[in-house]
């Protein structure tokens, strides 16, 4: 087991009462899965995501990664895991719009203070791997939209994380390119074995899990093989 | 790829925002530099002006009357030669020529006529201690006047205010004034008998409208001699450097002669002073403006970018950025915007202050290479103060809140 979930509790506060956005919400995740988080809006997909690896701070509840407990660490340890073991890839692809295409792969690789000549050396196989050898030097907004997120995969696989977390990566995708897309992260998952936790609207995409979860109000009210 | 790689290729693709962010701090530097790079060039001329007008600062004994500065030493009571030595072993710096004089009303002629006893500075010369003081030379040296300058003064040349030393005056020679020399029928070569001695009258003094124009200066020793004073003299005129006087060198003289009485000409110290302080709070109140009106603009252009980049921070956060990660990128921007802001400055500055120096100051300009590195310290405290606030807040964003802005 990689990533577990037990009793997750995120409560905001809005309008003078309380909001349950994540509401007693308990998963075990296996190395190698693909999970597909489902749900309609508001129902707590994207709150989860980001409250496993610490970009919101939960009211309640454990998680658990790599054996160790992370939801009661300090800001700078939760900061190295996500540099070291956690690819993230969102739907606006977030690339940096003033980098290049190498320039933003290169990024997590500058943060773990990699050499240079490495860095250049790993994002340029990584761009092969995904076919935007020949794009290297172009900035995001001369890139389409499938090739800004391949850039963004790229960018969340070069630093060999063991999880990557995904955030409608389609959803700014026509169909075509998230299929495309889909079957990237598919190739990623099983040739590299790093697990995947993907919050998707789409049932097409969420057919690629092998794990599904499926949220409502900020309960998870079905898991699927 | 580094952080302060990115921090420069950011910089670098928003040129415009970068010249925005510049502007006010550049402009700021350029007018203190400007204003700095006229003012020291205007007050060396001052201190050059004032320095000619000669001998400045008058050593009387205690007793003496100083109602006239030019007269003081008419009949005043004596005080030692040694005096004179006392000074010249001093360590004190400024004093640049030194006269001391013997001077008394006597009769010649039948006719009221001033005798002042001279020391020549071929006598002086020949004194091994005082010639290694470098008390020679009746122009100042260059080292009196302020540094930084190798302008030749062409300020007073007005005979009437110069009073310097005379090269040569040997014994049973005499130097008569003019008005002197016509109460006398005097002229050069012609001898005068003066308490009963004979004086040959090597030189007649043009007019100066002064005190000189009265007087007949002998040597120092004849005199003395005359009037039975030996190793005495009622007055040494030294000629101080204006900088010094105004930085104390009254002070330090009467510490070696504390018998004595040492004045000088009020105005001319004052002038100097004033002209110093007026340069010195002009750019004290423009480097407080530029250091607000610099750092407010440099704090709002960062912030401005922190605002525009809340994204990026997000993503950077979330990939594993450190809090200190994001606070070193605005800090590094801000260092750069402060060197780039103090170079641009100084240049701008100087190339104002030579060009409009002549028009405005009547005076030449030259760079001054040491505000250089004033202006990039300057410039990067003034940008690191304005940034300090921003980059904090940019730190402590919250990286969720800014991802869900996508």
């Amino acid at each position: 087991m990689i990533l577990q979930g037990e009793n997750i509790v995120k409560q905001y506060h809005h309008k003078g009462g309380l909001i349950n956005a994540l509401d007693h919400v308990s998963f075990s995740v296996n190395k190698g899965d693909f999970v597909t988080v489902t749900g309609p809006s508001g129902s707590g997909k994207s709150t989860l995501l980001l409250a496993l690896f610490g970009l919101i701070r939960l009211t309640s509840g454990n998680i658990i990664f790599d054996g160790k407990r992370i939801d009661n660490i300090n800001d700078c340890h939760l900061t190295d895991i996500r540099k070291k073991s956690v690819g993230y890839i969102l739907q606006s692809f977030a690339l940096i719009p003033y980098l290049t295409t190498i320039q933003n792969v290169m990024i997590p690789l500058a943060l773990e203070k990699i050499p240079g000549k490495e860095q250049f050396k790993r994002a340029g196989e990584i761009l092969d791997y995904i076919g935007l050898s020949d794009r290297m030097e172009h900035l995001p907004r001369e890139l389409s939209a499938g090739q800004q997120q391949r850039v963004a995969i790229a960018r969340s696989i070069i630093h060999n994380p063991q999880i990557i977390m995904a955030d409608e990566p389609t959803g700014n995708l026509d169909p075509t390119l998230s299929l495309e897309i889909l079957e990237f992260m598919k190739k990623i998952n099983q040739e590299n074995k790093i697990t995947i936790i993907m919050v998707t609207h789409s049932p097409i995409a969420a057919e690629y899990g092998t794990m599904k979860l499926h949220l409502n109000d900020g309960k998870i009210v079905t898991t699927g093989f | 790829m580094t952080i302060s790689k990115l921090v420069l290729i950011e910089l670098w693709k928003r040129k415009s925002q970068l010249i925005t962010g510049l502007l006010a701090i550049t402009l700021g530097i350029a007018v203190i530099v400007a204003i700095q790079s006229v003012s020291v060039v205007s007050e060396q001329n001052v201190a050059r002006n004032l320095d000619n007008l000669g001998a400045n600062i008058l050593v009387l004994p205690q007793g003496a009357s100083i109602d006239n500065y030019y007269t003081s030493d008419i009949d005043a009571p004596t005080l030692p030669m040694d005096y004179v030595e006392r000074i010249l072993t001093s360590t004190i710096a400024g004093v640049d020529n030194m006269s001391p004089k013997l001077t008394r009303r006597v009769k010649v002629g039948g006719q009221s006529v001033v005798l002042t006893g001279i020391l020549p500075k071929s006598e002086i010369a020949s004194k091994p201690l005082w010639q290694s003081s470098g008390l020679l030379g009746a122009e100042l040296k260059t080292a009196c006047a302020p540094n930084q300058s190798t302008t030749k003064s062409h300020g007073f040349e007005d005979e009437k205010l110069k009073r310097k030393a005379f090269d040569t005056l040997n014994t049973k020679d005499c130097i008569a004034g003019s008005q002197v020399a016509k109460l006398l029928h005097l002229t050069a070569g012609r001898s005068v008998d003066i308490m009963g001695k004979d004086f040959k009258v090597v030189k007649i003094l043009p007019e100066t409208g002064t005190v000189d124009d009265d007087r007949i200066f002998a040597n120092l020793r004849d005199v003395q001699q005359l009037l039975g004073i030996e190793n005495q003299v009622s007055a040494i005129e030294i000629m101080g450097c204006c900088n010094a006087i105004s930085e104390g060198l009254l002070g330090k003289l009467r510490n070696i002669l504390p018998d004595t009485r040492v004045t000088t000409i009020g105005q001319i110290v004052s002038t100097q002073i004033e002209t110093n302080q007026l340069m010195k709070r002009v750019t004290l109140v423009m480097l407080i403006i530029i250091f607000f009106v610099g750092g407010i603009s440099i704090g709002n252009y960062i912030w401005a970018n922190v605002n525009e980049r809340k994204r990026e921070i997000g993503i950077l956060r979330m990939m594993g950025a450190e809090r200190s990660t994001i606070y070193m990128m605005f800090i590094l921007k801000a260092l750069v915007l402060g060197v780039a802001g103090g170079i641009l400055g100084y240049l701008l500055g100087t190339l104002a202050g030579v060009i409009l120096g002549p028009y405005l100051a009547g005076i030449i300009v030259k760079p001054v290479y040491i505000y250089l590195l004033w202006s990039i310290l300057l410039s990067v405290a003034i940008s690191l103060a304005g940034s300090l606030f921003p980059t904090y807040l940019a730190a402590k964003f919250d990286p969720h809140t800014n991802l869900q802005e996508d």
